[in-house]
């Protein structure tokens, strides 16, 4: 029996700050946007409640700058924001990239580009959750198409932030940002919860903060504890000192590229609806896919053999996963709000190419399982 | 307080000397200084956290055997709210360049001053860019040569002073490079300050500022220090208005402090929620 309280009624964006607190999180920076605001308000309420910290800063790039300060302290931080706060974000999350700080960054998605249509529906940041920052770098973003989702993709951000050592982008969108639905609580215990690696090494020896492990993760070292060492953006050694040396730059690249690409099949979360025998493949995410699971599921009712893949990981892209659900697929239609970002890796992924079609809206407005249902008659031939 | 003998090398990170710093730099002086108020304040280094942006003064934090954040540009002082706003414990130390802290770090700085979070910035104050070749800052002032200012400099500069104090700092100071001494009893008072405190030390950068607008070598600069500079009310003053004042500003210790406050809402919120 689930316990009356944890059941709520809430929007995905208080789902998020539930995913959150439930994963540990203890000190959030932020400042007010729509439509990620909500994110920012509970949090106010909520943090102290527990004894964690939150602070509402002068500027989105402060507010980044002080959860990577609270995270190297030793704390599960976060900050939530929209497109031109992300926008903003990206020299000081390049840098927790480059320094390797677990923290979490939920961008619930506005139309763009610039300030856009800040009270609508998007999803045109994902390119810029992959690339906004600049340099070669591996990247984690996960997305959810319902409350449950939202909760669950929550925790696993901090997880792999703590694991990977490396910002984590939860990409929601507007519609499940403010939507309201059904959120069950998890008890403590029912999601696996990462706690942060900290290192063994005694006090007195010397501690290389920046010498990866055999299995490339890094022992953490608290600021305050016994161990004193420098962390900085520019290319460093492993004691994290400035360092240019050809051999030392590649070697480190190398290795934040590395962790998180060698891990893709690791870190990939998705979910599937009548695959097994489908003709047709949706591939779609966010509130993008509860419009494609409807279709699918009116569809499937008059007999046609089609399909989802949901996908909840975005970064690193489950190329393999997605061919694999692809590979009997007469047809793969990939339904997201853009003018085509995703489409782009699926094309990248399957074998035929030349299948892969697109179903998008870009007008701030929902995509509409008639949306998809036009795209769908066309490419059957049968016209709208 | 310690009454053990100084010795630089307790508190700096060997393997990484030498500095980076050009011949004549002033900020191995503030660099000193500060090495030698904290250790006279006896303070543990496991509780100190210097956070830096970018930037020559920024390199200070890479040299020094604390907990270290060498950052973003501009942003140092947003990264060490984190740092102590986690952890209050800790002491946060920022050191920043004039161009860093006022130009692209402006907000940042008015703005820790204003939440009087207990940080104490040290603004090195050598009124150029030199990381990047000497290009001029916000702290040049008008009529000064710059490599982005080849007919001289038609920008105002800011008073540091007057800046941190009108943005809510509760402890101002400033001093010399030639005046080292003074530099390190203010910066003590500084750390030990419960609030947001602002150092300025004007320091010389001989190979861009010195040699564009001819105020000689570092020698020549720090004399300039010396007779440039008096004691705050000085009876200098009077023959002699524009001479620099040097010496606390603002002392306050009645302003509630940031994470303290915080500690409250903290009180007030678990109240609520039992």
């Amino acid at each position: 029996m689930t316990n009356k309280d944890n059941i709520r009624f809430i929007q995905g964006n208080e789902a998020c700050v539930e995913g959150a607190l439930y994963a540990g999180l203890n000190f959030f920076a932020g400042y007010p946007i729509t439509p990620s605001t909500e994110i920012t308000e509970h949090l106010s309420e909520r943090l102290p409640q527990t004894g964690g910290k939150f602070i509402q800063m002068e500027d989105e790039i402060a507010s980044m700058g002080a959860i990577i300060g609270a995270s190297l302290t030793g704390n599960k931080v976060m900050t939530a924001t929209s497109g031109p706060g992300f926008s903003l974000k990206q020299e000081a999350l390049g840098y927790a990239c480059m320094a390797e700080i677990p923290c979490v960054i939920a961008n619930v998605q506005r139309g763009g580009p610039s300030t856009g249509n800040p009270t609508h529906v998007s999803q045109g940041d994902i390119n810029q959750a992959r690339w906004g920052t600049h340099g070669d770098h591996a990247i984690i973003a996960l997305t959810a198409s319902n409350h449950q989702d939202v909760f669950k993709i929550t925790v696993e951000a901090f997880n792999l932030a703590e694991t990977y050592r490396t910002p984590v982008i939860i990409l929601l969108d507007e519609a499940i940002g403010h939507m309201r639905e059904k959120l069950i609580i998890p008890e403590p215990g029912e999601l696996p919860v990462v706690d942060r690696l900290r290192t063994h090494v005694p006090k007195g020896v010397d501690y290389h903060p920046y010498l990866p492990r055999e299995d490339d993760r890094l022992p953490m070292s608290d600021f305050g504890a016994q161990h004193r060492y420098n962390v900085t953006g520019l290319f460093h050694d492993m004691w994290g000192f400035p360092n240019n040396d050809p051999a030392v730059v590649n070697g480190l690249l190398h290795h934040l590229v590395d962790k998180i690409e060698n891990s893709v099949n690791d870190i990939a979360m998705y979910k599937e609806y009548w695959l097994d025998d489908a003709e047709y493949v949706l591939v779609s995410f966010g509130s993008s896919a509860r419009s494609s699971i409807h279709l699918a599921q009116n569809r499937r009712a008059r007999g046609m053999k089609i399909g989802v893949l949901e996908l909840q990981t975005l970064w690193p892209f489950p190329t393999d996963i997605v061919r694999e659900k692809c590979a009997n697929a007469k047809a793969v239609i990939v339904v997201e709000m853009n003018m085509g970002q995703v489409i782009t890796q699926v094309k990248n992924a399957v074998d035929n190419p030349n299948n892969v079609f697109l179903a998008n809206r870009i007008d701030g407005q929902l995509i509409s399982p008639t949306d998809i249902k036009t795209v769908l008659r066309m490419i059957q031939g049968k016209g709208v | 307080m310690n009454d053990t003998p100084f010795n630089f090398k307790d508190y700096v990170r060997s393997r990484f000397f030498p500095h980076m710093w050009c011949p004549g730099c002033g900020h191995g002086i503030v660099l000193g200084s500060l090495l030698r108020g904290i250790h006279e304040l006896g303070l543990n280094k496991n509780e100190i956290v210097m956070t830096s942006g970018i930037g020559c003064s920024s390199r200070i934090s890479g040299y020094v055997d604390f907990h270290s954040l060498h950052t973003i540009h501009g942003r140092a002082l947003s990264f060490a709210t984190g740092v102590k706003l986690s952890r209050p414990h800790l002491k946060a130390i920022v050191p920043m360049g004039d161009g860093d802290a006022l130009a692209i770090g402006g907000n940042h700085f008015i703005h820790a001053a204003r939440r009087n979070i207990d940080i104490t910035a040290i603004v090195m104050n050598n009124k150029i860019y030199g990381m990047t070749g000497g290009q001029f800052s916000p702290l040049s002032g008008p009529g000064k040569k710059a490599t982005t200012a080849p007919y001289s400099t038609i920008d105002n500069e800011f008073d540091i002073v007057e800046l941190a104090k009108s943005a809510g700092a509760t402890f101002v100071a400033r001093s010399t490079v030639f005046h080292a001494v003074e530099a390190k009893d203010l910066l003590k008072k500084a750390i030990m300050h419960k609030g947001f405190s602002v150092v300025e030390i004007l320091s010389q950068c001989p190979t861009y500022y010195g040699r564009k607008n001819k105020e000689g070598d570092a020698v020549q600069m720090m004399e300039g220090f010396k007779n440039n500079t008096v004691k705050i009310g000085s009876k200098k003053l009077e023959k002699n208005p524009n001479l620099i004042q040097r010496g606390i500003f603002v002392e306050d210790t009645d302003k509630p402090e940031y994470c303290e406050a915080y500690d409250h809402i903290i009180e007030t919120a678990m109240k609520g929620n039992s």
